[in-house]
């Protein structure tokens, strides 16, 4: 379709006509609205999207979404998503993962998207726990956690996931709680815009096992304190005074104040998300409470080519310099003899 | 003296090329064979190699084996025992004791038959000379020694001469039999571009062999074999994993889509992986996943967005992509599976071949779970199988599993070249933009539902691996409903059978025994038929491609013979099948799970015994 017939699509139009099961009150609503007043932001017709999920409560996102979509099995999405975009790479696609389905049972799969850089977009609904089994631990639990399956407390180290997510090759990493769906909907474009594998994740809440998990980053009275906003080419700097900020003293990040001690806003650090070198990127992605904020937005942007990029081209170049128009000419090449 | 005036015809001959998995057998067999094959020979070809890429030099465990039948009549398997052998040391010897004809011919390279050679093999006496072997023509050829002197002044490394010897036994071989040595020149010469001096060596190494052969006195007298008297047509020589490879790419143009491979390497799959992904200048799309899960999911991603997507695979590899393959039935969207089988059960024989993964195809995954099932029966029917699969998995929007084996994917013959523009259209299932659709309505002929891809305008829909209610597609937990869906999804694929050929027999149609075979053992069970026919004996073939649905005439077939013998390389998987579809028949079975094919020799015993 030409650009010239894509007519202005709202968020009514990315509703679909399925009754939504979440629970009352589940952070997934939130993220859906904002994908919901994203998407018409965009110039791309309804058709051309495809939204792929494994299976958790998260991954339910498809059926809610009036687009083309597959709800596959555990852990095994971002495969089905790169099948989708290699066999045609004019649809966008979004990938919807809850922290079990794409760090335990799907951890391969995950690892191997963001390290081939396909051209797909991955939110992460991270509630810290099993919700559609009910109540289990997962891999980004707290330590100590008492649940169903460990009642004594689980005695696993979690994963951070953007930690995991740079140590694999990931270029885009953002961050944003359930609670501000203003900056989700901007980061979503941000991801959309951003060629190669997209990682969100979603600080999200599950309200019947593991309610305000996030409560001591995202709540009302500390979000101020504890959420640092990067934005790209901005100092680091937080606080509900805003006179906090972010240096390097060494090898570790400090939190100083500003007007205290000498230091102005000219010390404080400023966000380069588009740094190839981890480095800093890794230590903003860890940074934790109670000590540190915790950062939100995007964290890292760079650009590299993608898988789908690189297999088109080298398709472009074999098809342009063959001499085999068809299976013919490959079935009749070589040696050959009559009878 | 020379011996070139005394060539003798021969009808058929065996030949194995035996020596350590180090020694290049498999590529010194495959020149032979090439070589034949544009001679104009009919022939087969059997690979046999072990799991590991360098077992200890010398031992048994570690030699590498390739047999190659070929005739100027038809040849339908690569020979149970070879008339001539070349074993390059005493394992290879060893190794192939019981696989050789008495009075055959034995090459033996000489030169590795010292005390430390014969301790690896775990001969306490030299097996020459204690008299294993008598009755049989010993050729000793000291190849080593006589390598190392054609190439003393070349100037190639001490590692690369002794890599050469195999060069000096095919070029004996091809004194034997009479054959021109162009081919192989040919192919040095475009393997080693971009090194000269390799390929000038072999070639002189190879020359050596040949004017050895010519010129000692070991060697009776030198054979040929004529052109064999088949189908008229352009032939080339194909292996069954390429001519599978070839069949997907003939169906994806003949269904006007783009082929899209998921794969990960596995034995004895990976050459079909290799295969397409030279082919990018066709527009085929290869993608090594990380695992054999995302190997079929990516396809079942592919397929989804549009391509013919197709996932190779072996045993252990099709456990993996078990539950993929359900969530593919469940979705009902077209996707081949091949399972180029091995020895199981877990890592089992990989090297070797095997029929036990049909109830897996079958039967391996969860809930009520029906698919196609097919099977290739000779190294080049596996293109024509490879487009069946396509066909019934495109146009009938449900997934497919291709059984295919070691030997049918190692093993070679000559195909005759398929003109593509002659092959039949495949007719994709799809919804177009602005047409009438429900996601799960169905056809009523074929029962299968009209996928509709993404990109399409107002046919946005959501698919997944949840129970789906008929016609609309929208979850559903109902009970009728899901009862209601597991019975259409079965008798879909029972469909099926209306849109296939029937059961082919070879024979008369009635008689005292009906042999009874599917995939890959076709050649041996279709060569002891026709010997037995030739006596006499009322003995007919009924050999199965269509495993799952049966063809409809199956029961037909089956009531006008006094027995019925179901033969498998399992232990006794298609006899239970039909069992379970046709309960009135009394069957027996012939199995062996040794991992190598039936020899003809075996089965027409046993045939006998059912007929006397």
């Amino acid at each position: 379709m030409s650009e010239l017939e894509i007519k202005k699509l709202s968020n009514k139009d990315f509703v679909s006509d399925q009754e939504i099961k979440w629970c009352p009150g589940c952070g997934d609503y939130a993220i859906l609205r904002a994908m919901q007043k994203a998407l018409p932001q965009l110039e791309t017709n309804k058709e051309d999207y495809v939204f792929i999920a494994g299976i958790g409560c998260s991954s339910r996102f498809p059926y809610y979404m009036n687009t083309y979509g597959f709800h596959t099995i555990h852990g095994r999405a971002p495969a089905i998503a790169t099948g989708v975009k290699l066999a045609n790479p004019k649809l966008k696609v979004w990938q919807i993962t809850g922290d079990g389905d794409a760090l335990a049972i799907g951890g391969n799969h995950f690892i191997h998207a963001l390290r081939r850089n396909i051209d797909i977009n991955i939110i992460l609904f991270n509630n810290e726990i099993y919700g559609l089994t009910k109540g289990q631990f997962s891999p980004t639990s707290a330590t100590g956690i008492k649940t169903k399956s460990n009642p004594h407390g689980t005695t696993d180290n979690p994963f951070i996931p953007a930690k995991l997510a740079l140590g694999a090759g990931s270029t885009f990493i953002a961050r944003v709680p359930d609670t501000n769906p203003k900056a989700m909907q901007k980061i979503f474009l941000d991801a959309e815009a951003h060629k190669g594998t997209s990682l969100i994740e979603v600080l999200q809440n599950c309200v019947i096992f593991n309610d305000k998990t996030h409560g001591n980053i995202t709540g009302k009275d500390v979000k101020h304190d504890m959420q640092l906003w990067l934005e790209d080419g901005k100092a680091m700097i937080f606080g509900r005074e805003m006179d906090k900020g972010i240096i390097l003293n060494g090898l570790k990040l400090e939190i100083v104040t500003i007007g205290k001690n000498g230091i102005t806003e000219d010390d404080i650090l400023v966000h380069n998300a588009q740094e190839e070198n981890i480095t800093l990127h890794m230590m903003l992605a860890t940074m934790h409470s109670p000590n540190f904020p915790v950062a939100m937005g995007v964290i890292r942007k760079v650009k590299t080519m993608t898988f789908d990029e690189g297999l088109i081209s080298q398709l472009e170049h074999n098809i342009k310099t063959t001499k085999f128009k068809s299976s013919n000419d490959l079935f009749n090449s070589g040696d050959t003899w009559e009878v | 003296m020379n011996k070139d005036s005394t060539v003798i015809d021969l009808e058929k001959v065996v030949i194995k090329f035996a020596g350590d998995s180090g020694d290049g057998m498999q590529l010194t067999g495959s020149q032979f064979t090439e070589t034949s094959a544009l001679l104009g020979n009919d022939l087969a070809t059997f690979p046999d190699f072990p799991a590991e890429i360098r077992a200890p030099l010398g031992t048994v465990a570690g030699v590498s084996g390739f047999q190659v039948h070929i005739g100027n009549t038809e040849i339908n398997t690569p020979g149970d025992v070879a008339d001539v052998l070349v074993a390059m040391n005493p394992a290879a010897l060893k190794a192939n004791k019981n696989w050789i004809k008495k009075g055959g011919t034995i090459i033996i390279n000489s030169d590795s038959f010292a005390k430390k050679d014969l301790d690896k093999a775990g001969y306490e006496n030299n097996p020459l000379e204690d008299g294993s072997f008598s009755g049989f023509n010993i050729v000793e050829a000291p190849i080593a020694n006589l390598t190392q002197e054609t190439l003393k002044d070349s100037g190639l490394d001490g590692k690369s001469i002794r890599r050469a010897k195999n060069m000096f036994a095919l070029g004996m071989v091809y004194w034997m039999f009479n054959r021109p040595m162009e081919r192989t020149k040919k192919f040095l010469q475009n393997k080693f571009e971009s090194k000269p001096l390799v390929v000038e060596s072999n070639i002189k190494v190879l020359h050596a062999g040949y004017n050895f052969a010519n010129t000692i006195e070991a060697l009776p007298s030198s054979y040929t074999v004529t052109k064999a008297d088949i189908e008229k047509g352009t032939y080339r020589n194909i292996m069954g994993n390429q001519a599978t490879a070839w069949g997907f790419i003939a169906a994806a143009e003949k269904a006007n889509k783009q082929l899209f491979l998921g794969s990960y390497p596995i034995t004895p799959a990976s050459d079909i992986l290799h295969e397409l992904a030279k082919h990018k200048n066709l527009g085929i799309k290869t993608f090594q996943a990380e695992d054999e899960i995302a190997a079929i999911c990516s396809a079942l991603g592919a397929s989804f967005a549009g391509d013919l997507a197709i996932t190779t695979t072996s045993g252990p590899g099709l456990a993996l992509k078990g539950e993929a393959l359900g969530l593919a039935m469940i979705t009902e969207l077209p996707l081949v599976v091949i399972d180029v089988q091995r020895g199981g059960p877990s890592t089992g024989l990989p090297t070797k071949t095997e029929q036990s993964d049909l109830f897996q195809a079958m039967y391996g995954r969860n809930g009520e779970s029906p698919v196609i099932v097919l099977a290739a029966s000779t190294p080049s029917n596996c293109f024509d199988w490879a487009f069946e699969a396509s066909r019934l998995a495109l146009e009938h929007n449900t997934p497919v599993v291709l059984l295919s084996d070691g030997y049918l994917g190692n093993g070679a013959g000559p195909w005759k070249i398929r003109s593509v523009k002659d092959m039949p259209d495949i007719t994709p299932f799809v919804a177009k933009e602005g047409e009438e659709w429900q996601s799960y309505a169905r056809d009523t002929k074929k029962l299968a539902r009209k996928h509709a891809l993404p990109g399409t305008k107002g046919l946005e829909h959501r698919v997944g691996g949840l129970e789906k209610e008929d016609i609309t597609g929208n979850i559903s937990y109902e009970p009728e409903n899901h009862e209601k869906m597991c019975f259409l999804r079965a008798k879909k694929v029972e469909r099926v059978a209306d849109f296939i050929s029937k059961q082919k027999i070879y024979g008369d149609e009635s008689g005292d025994l009906l042999v009874i075979g599917w995939g890959g053992t076709y050649g041996s069970l279709y060569t002891s038929v026709k010997e037995l026919r030739e006596e006499g004996k009322k003995v007919s073939l009924a050999h199965f491609n269509y495993i799952n649905p049966l063809p409809k005439n199956t029961a037909e077939i089956f009531k006008n013979f006094k027995n019925i013998v179901v033969c498998e390389l399992n232990n006794g998987q298609f006899v239970d099948l039909l069992k379970s579809k046709h309960d009135t028949f009394q069957f027996k079975q012939f199995n062996h799970i040794q991992g190598l094919p039936f020899k003809t020799t075996d089965l027409k015993e046993h045939f006998n015994t059912l007929i006397s």
